[in-house]
């Protein structure tokens, strides 16, 4: 059996609808935490739900541990947990009462699903909302009930589907660190429209484009596929640029964003210290990376001018 | 690690009845209120002549509202929570999942089960064989309608449909078919349209243990025999073909 996360060919086609998953091929350590971004859309959730036993791939096959997903789920299944990204938590729970029904479906006794509620609880620090009905919770403490149940689970592979969705900067980077200590002895395969989150957490990232895979190793890995390493963005409208080398991105609001190398970056600059020009350089990040493999870049040489003044 | 299976069926029953029950009582009002309150009517529009024909359809209404009940709960579990999503994932087999939820339907309906045998005590002479054949056709009536239930939730998608189905399939089933009434009521050509439910089957079943209908051995052979056939078919069906892990 080896560890791994790997699938092959996976192409999932919805039954009168669109190809979600693409010729899908993946083949990863099982361990610490994999972050998959893309776009709405992009296929993410489907991908998790096909790897959490939960929807049947058309064609391909993808194995966790050497466990097939779709012929050997019985035995996946006793290692998986995962939060859904539509789901809630119940209205007529608490989160002790959420968690421990939970545990009970893992197969654990009642004691020993009660036992493991406070430490949870506790770690997502929201004990004291322990035996309040979750109905009347925030909608940030609602979503850390539910994450701190898949968690309670002690599941060796956690799937979570965008789990910081909903939370406030702080929540969010308390649950980072958790998931930072959890990630030494698991597998958390993460999906995510934080890239801040998937560049801190992660030590793999995919990147999933209308159900194709267009990215996928660490961080530095990822910088060498774009090949440049800075990031030129100009902070206001109707410049005109040409780089020499590099790409052109202009984002939905009409800013211009260059990807480049440092001495097109350094060239860049000063040409627009001189015309006054607002501009922010930076090494590239998982953003710019994201930016520059998922929106159709324009290619130097085809730079569009618009002069058209503001 | 050791799964516990017990463990698997207690949650149902826990997310579904007992917390529920727990942190919301009004639910329980709920269940004995319509089985009553048919009961009510047909009693006293018929000075009390009905009185036991009208348990024995509120035990089967009783029964096949469990069922009912539990299709909107798996729904609601299902699309609204995603609480199944979870589920499935989780080493709970769909037959565990549907078990724990069937007995937590019992649970649930145990109140009025409970009014409803007392009132059957004592206003219905019966007899011990009588008192074993009400059982298992309440049984045969509760697996039909259980099935029925989680074989309907694993198709809907939105708790919104379940609604309807919920209401077409309990006038179907309980209200319109001769289950508060005896059959001969029905005048004879419409009485046929009442054998399409398997209510009606039940009812007669029920009617002629408590000896209000006398029936022919036939009658009551093929009685069983759908009654019997329809849960089978049913159980199997929703075994087989309920939607469980999505294609
Ligand atoms: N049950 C379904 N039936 C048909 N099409 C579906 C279904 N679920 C998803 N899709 C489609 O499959 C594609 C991928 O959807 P998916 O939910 O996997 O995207 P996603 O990357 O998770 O998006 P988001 O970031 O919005 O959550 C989309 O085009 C979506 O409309
Ligand atoms: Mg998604």
């Amino acid at each position: 059996m080896k560890p791994g996360l790997v699938c092959k060919n996976l192409t999932k086609r919805y039954k009168n609808g669109p190809m979600a998953l693409d010729n899908i091929n993946i083949s990863i350590p099982s361990k610490g935490i994999f972050a998959l971004i893309g776009r709405n859309g992009a296929g993410k959730t489907t991908l998790t739900r096909i790897l959490a036993t939960e929807l049947l791939p058309s064609s391909g096959t993808a194995t966790i541990n050497g466990i097939d997903v779709v012929n050997e789920a019985g035995r996946l299944r006793e290692q998986i947990a995962i939060l859904p990204q539509e789901s809630r938590a119940v209205q007529w729970l608490t989160p002790r009462q959420s968690i421990t029904s939970y545990l009970l479906y893992c197969g654990l006794s009642l004691r020993e699903a009660d036992s493991r509620v406070l430490p949870t609880l506790e770690l997502l620090g929201i004990k004291k909302n322990e035996n309040t009905l979750n109905r009347m919770l925030s909608g940030g403490v609602k979503r850390k009930v539910l994450i701190a149940t898949v968690l309670a689970s002690g599941s060796k592979v956690l799937f979570v589907d965008e789990p910081t969705t909903g939370l406030d900067p702080i929540s969010r980077s308390e649950l980072w660190t958790v998931l930072n200590k959890l990630k030494k002895d698991r597998f958390i395969f993460l999906t995510t429209h934080y890239l801040e989150e998937a560049e801190r957490l992660a030590d793999m990232i995919g990147i999933i484009d209308e159900g194709k895979l267009v990215a996928l190793g660490t961080l530095n890995e990822l910088r060498k596929i774009v090949k440049y390493g800075y990031s030129v963005r100009i902070l206001q409208k109707g410049v005109s640029v040409r780089p020499r080398h590099g790409k052109l991105i202009v984002g939905e609001n009409g800013f211009k964003q260059i990807i480049t190398t440092e001495d097109e970056a350094d060239r860049l600059a000063k040409r627009f210290i001189r015309d006054g020009t607002r501009f922010s350089m930076n090494p590239i990040s998982l953003e710019d990376i994201f930016y520059y493999l998922v929106k159709k870049p324009i290619e130097t040489g085809e730079v569009e001018e618009d002069e058209g003044g503001w | 690690m050791g799964r516990s299976k017990l463990s698997q069926l207690w949650a149902s029953v826990l997310i579904n009845a007992i917390y529920s029950m727990e942190n919301y009582p009004i639910t329980l009002v709920n269940t004995f209120m319509a089985p009553l309150s048919i009961l009510i009517i047909i009693t006293l529009v018929s000075h009390g002549t009905l009185l036991s024909v009208g348990l024995s359809g509120a035990l089967i209404m009783t029964m096949v509202t469990s069922g009912i009940g539990l299709q909107a709960d798996l729904s609601h579990l299902k699309n609204d929570f995603k609480v199944q999503d979870m589920v499935v994932s989780s080493p709970t087999s769909a037959f565990m999942y549907m078990l724990g939820m069937a007995v937590s339907e019992v649970i649930f309906s145990l109140p009025a089960i409970i009014i409803l045998t007392i009132l059957a005590v004592l206003f219905i002479k019966v007899t011990i064989i009588g008192a074993i054949v009400i059982f298992a056709v309440m049984a045969l009536m509760f697996s039909f309608s259980i099935a029925l239930g989680f074989f309907l939730s694993t198709y809907s998608t939105d708790i919104v449909q379940n609604y309807a189905f919920m209401g077409i399939l309990s006038i179907f089933l309980t209200t319109i078919p001769p289950v508060y009434y005896p059959i001969t009521y029905i005048p004879l050509p419409y009485r046929y349209i009442a054998y399409l439910s398997p209510t009606t089957y039940a009812a007669e079943i029920i009617q002629s243990a408590i000896g209000y209908l006398q029936l022919s051995t036939l009658t009551l052979a093929v009685d069983w025999a759908v009654v019997i056939a329809v849960a089978a078919v049913l159980l199997t069906l929703s075994i087989k073909k309920s939607r469980w892990r999505e294609s």
